[in-house]
């Protein structure tokens, strides 16, 4: 088996401020890794390095694409990295005003990805749309009303079947939880859970809730000031921290 | 199947001034196929820590732990997430509820994640929910309002439902009634039987005496207790 | 001869509209930028294709214009009076006859042939303007191919009206290359678009953009493999003046009373038409 993502030496400054310092890990196929930090912890930073959002001062970001094996997608083309973007990855704004086109139709927001990669029958297109919409619980007779009228959780939903349609292979994530009443994140995990291992999908997870990767994430990784404090098992972290900014963080959840 | 070799423990507590509390010093134990071991000592000797750090839920600081031939001390997360769905099973007292998932997928997860299909896995999970005395009614339902005894007997259905060459039971029996009590005990033999190694921490005396092959003192691997 | 530079323009911005005209021909559907010059006349009546006109002006050229199809309308004859005066050169209402044809919003029904320049008057020359507000980003989605947005609107068409809706400024694709929109002619023009012998250049005098087809470029507007392309018009109409079925025909009111007929929109078109049915006659 070879690792899907392999992330080297990545930094990232603004300016004299730094953003995320040497950051280095290995994502394997399938795999779900968590990163948790406060505000300001360089982890959405991190993300959007990974995302190709916003361009690394140095580091590699080796990206085992399907068409032609491990590729450094820091010093790749914009069209070659768009057309990963467009095919082998999703990335969930926290906000899906970000993430979606508010003014297009359900079914337009799902269908773009495959519109993009050259599907060109109407019928399939909305026939996919439709089962995606089941597949994240929206009910598919709402194919076309815009987002407008959905809830803030039906929103993020159509985000994610959006973003999943061309059958991604890594999904980035961030904060796709926040800004969500307590019963609409629950859902939304479980729905999360559920797609992640029925599509054997990878995925990187950037929240400041705990209970957010444990649910979700395989291992976690802990940001603080741009620097990895902590890697591992997410139980082991989230049990047995080691790292003090680790067990303040543990020990500062509210119990209910 | 399981050897522990040297194993040492403590926890730094950085936030209440850097306190330094030992917990298990130089423990060497080692569970046979087909052999059921119980941890036994005083409340606080690290039965549970011990367990947890076989389970790779605790980090193990020093000395070997190694399950099924793989060494926990310094793996990987997915070397021990694999071990964990292939080799090695783990029946806690609590059990960490999924919102909105039903009992009867909770019990059929670790099935279907070894890549058994949905009817036979629910089948078997149906089978297992009844043995168990969990009422048919409840498989459908979330066990977030269930009682300590029913989710205790959930962890035990998930923990038991493959047939893993090895198990860590960490207090089986607490909060069950003779009658579920019994049908863990023949559950604990039947995995004996087929070659299961088996660590457990048992309270109940009669139920270790019924099903134990030997006991290992952990107040022997108990540092004393002193201030950094 | 008046008192102005021949076709009103001097020399050296003659010299940089053909240059931007050159690099659109030679990047067929690309948007090229020029830097526009104040016309005598206001944004929005043809000041790009007035621009482009007076670059390829020759004096041996004869010049059609035509607003909507029709030679007589206000928009048409002050630029015909325009190039008349500035340039001296010959007008015609005849589409054969003409070496350059200047339109607002049609292509002729008369079939253009080699030789002959057709200059479109163009409002807004980004297909992707409504679909993506950001101009940096318009231009980063044509330099990427990145066209999958276009599709959704026609997508939303579809969903919303059971087909492509768009009867106007339809998008087309160039050469398998650039998305480019054709000016507002109606969508029963675009087939016209395709492999057409004529020379057809785009100018869009408030945002600064030339863009062009070369004589016999691949044309094709955009669709879906299940909802296909047609060139609609006026459903089951015949011109109330020439009886033309071919033509793409304008929808007239007559009275208070919501009286209404149906006409040629291409005037050469229907005259000539009416001529030949007088001779036949006579």
């Amino acid at each position: 088996m070879t690792p899907l993502l392999k992330v080297e030496a990545l930094s990232k400054h603004y300016g004299r401020h730094l953003g995320c310092g040497d950051v280095n890990f290995t994502l394997w196929p399938g795999e779900v890794m968590g990163i948790v930090g406060e505000s300001g912890s360089g982890k959405s930073t991190l993300l959007n390095c990974l995302a190709g959002h916003l361009a690394p001062d140095t580091g590699r970001v080796i990206f085992e694409t399907r068409a032609h094996g491990p590729r450094d997608t820091v010093t790749m083309t914009e069209p070659e990295r768009r057309w990963l973007a467009r095919t082998e990855w999703a990335f969930v704004h926290q906000n899906p005003r970000d993430g979606l086109r508010m003014g297009v139709s359900a079914g337009g927001n799902v269908g773009e990805r495959l519109m993009a990669v050259g599907a060109r029958h109407y019928g399939e297109i909305r026939a996919q749309a439709e089962d995606w919409l089941g597949r994240v619980e929206i009910d598919p007779t709402r194919i076309d009303e815009r987002p407008r009228a959905f809830s803030g959780g039906m929103r993020q939903r159509l985000q994610i079947a959006r973003n999943l349609v061309t059958g991604p292979r890594l999904a980035l994530m961030d904060e796709p939880t926040g800004g969500l009443d307590v019963s609409v994140q629950a859902r939304l995990l479980d729905l999360l859970r559920g797609l992640v291992r029925r599509l054997g999908l990878s995925a990187v997870i950037v929240t400041h809730d705990l209970a957010v990767v444990r649910l979700l994430a395989d291992r976690l990784m802990v940001m603080k000031d741009g620097r990895v404090v902590e890697e591992g098992l997410t139980d082991q972290v989230l049990d047995d921290p080691q790292h003090a900014y680790t067990q303040l963080l543990v020990s500062s959840v509210l119990q209910v | 199947m399981i050897e522990i070799r040297g194993v040492g423990k403590q926890f730094v507590l950085h936030n209440q001034g850097g306190i330094v509390l030992p917990v298990i010093q130089g423990a060497d134990i080692s569970v046979c196929r087909g052999e059921c071991v119980a941890l036994v000592g005083a409340s606080g000797a690290g039965k549970s820590t011990l367990m947890r750090m076989i389970w790779g839920n605790y980090r193990c600081d020093e000395g070997s732990i190694r399950v099924a031939g793989v060494e926990i001390s310094g793996a990987e997360p997915r070397q021990v997430l694999d071990l964990r769905g292939k080799s090695m099973g783990y029946v806690s007292q609590f059990l960490r509820l999924i919102p909105r998932v039903p009992t009867r997928q909770i019990v059929a997860e670790p099935l279907l994640a070894a890549g058994m299909n949905e009817a036979a896995a629910f089948a078997r999970a149906e089978a297992m929910l009844a043995r168990l005395n969990i009422p048919e009614r409840l498989w459908s339902l979330s066990p977030t309002t269930f009682s300590g005894g029913e989710q205790q007997r959930l962890n035990i259905a998930r923990g038991f439902i493959l047939d893993l060459p090895v198990l860590l039971l960490d207090e089986p029996t607490a909060s069950l009634d003779a009658v579920s009590c019994a049908v863990v005990l023949d559950l604990v033999c039947e995995a004996k039987a087929r070659g299961a190694a088996i660590l457990g921490i048992f309270h109940d005396a009669a139920a270790r005496d019924s099903v134990c092959d030997r006991e290992i003192d952990m107040t022997r691997f108990t540092p004393a207790r002193r201030v950094a | 001869m008046s008192d102005y530079n021949f076709a009103y323009l001097d020399e050296a911005t003659k010299r940089m509209l053909r240059r931007a005209i050159l690099k659109a021909v030679a990047i067929p559907g690309y948007q090229v930028p020029f830097s526009r010059r104040e016309m005598p006349m206001p944004y929005g009546w043809g000041t790009g294709g007035v621009q482009v006109t007076a670059a390829c002006l020759v004096p041996e050229d004869t010049l059609k214009v035509i607003d909507q199809g029709a030679d007589d309308t206000t928009n048409a004859v002050s630029i015909r009076k325009f190039f008349a005066r500035v340039a001296g050169i010959a007008t015609t209402e005849a589409t054969a006859e003409a070496t350059i044809i200047q339109t607002r919003h049609r292509i002729p029904e008369t079939p253009l042939t080699e030789g002959q320049i057709l200059v479109f008057q163009v409002p807004i020359p980004e297909p992707l303007r409504f679909l993506e507000p950001r101009e940096t980003e318009t231009r980063t989605m044509h330099a990427l191919e990145d066209y999958g947005l276009i599709q959704v609107r026609l997508y939303e068409d579809t969903a919303r009206h059971g087909e492509i809706a768009r009867a106007y400024a339809y998008p087309v694709r160039v050469e398998g290359r650039y998305i480019m929109d054709p000016s507002p002619i109606p969508k029963f023009d675009n087939p016209k678009l395709h492999n057409a012998p004529a020379l057809q250049l785009f100018g869009a005098g408030r945002e600064c953009r030339i863009y062009a087809l070369p004589p016999f470029t691949r044309v094709e507007s955009l669709d879906f493999e299940d909802y296909p392309f047609t060139a609609s018009k006026a459903a089951g109409q015949t011109c109330a003046i020439c009886g033309a079925e071919d033509s793409y025909l304008d929808e007239v009111i007559i009275d208070d009373a919501g009286g209404r007929m149906f006409v040629c929109s291409d005037t050469d078109y229907c005259a000539t038409r009416c001529a030949a049915q007088a001779e036949d006659a006579a």
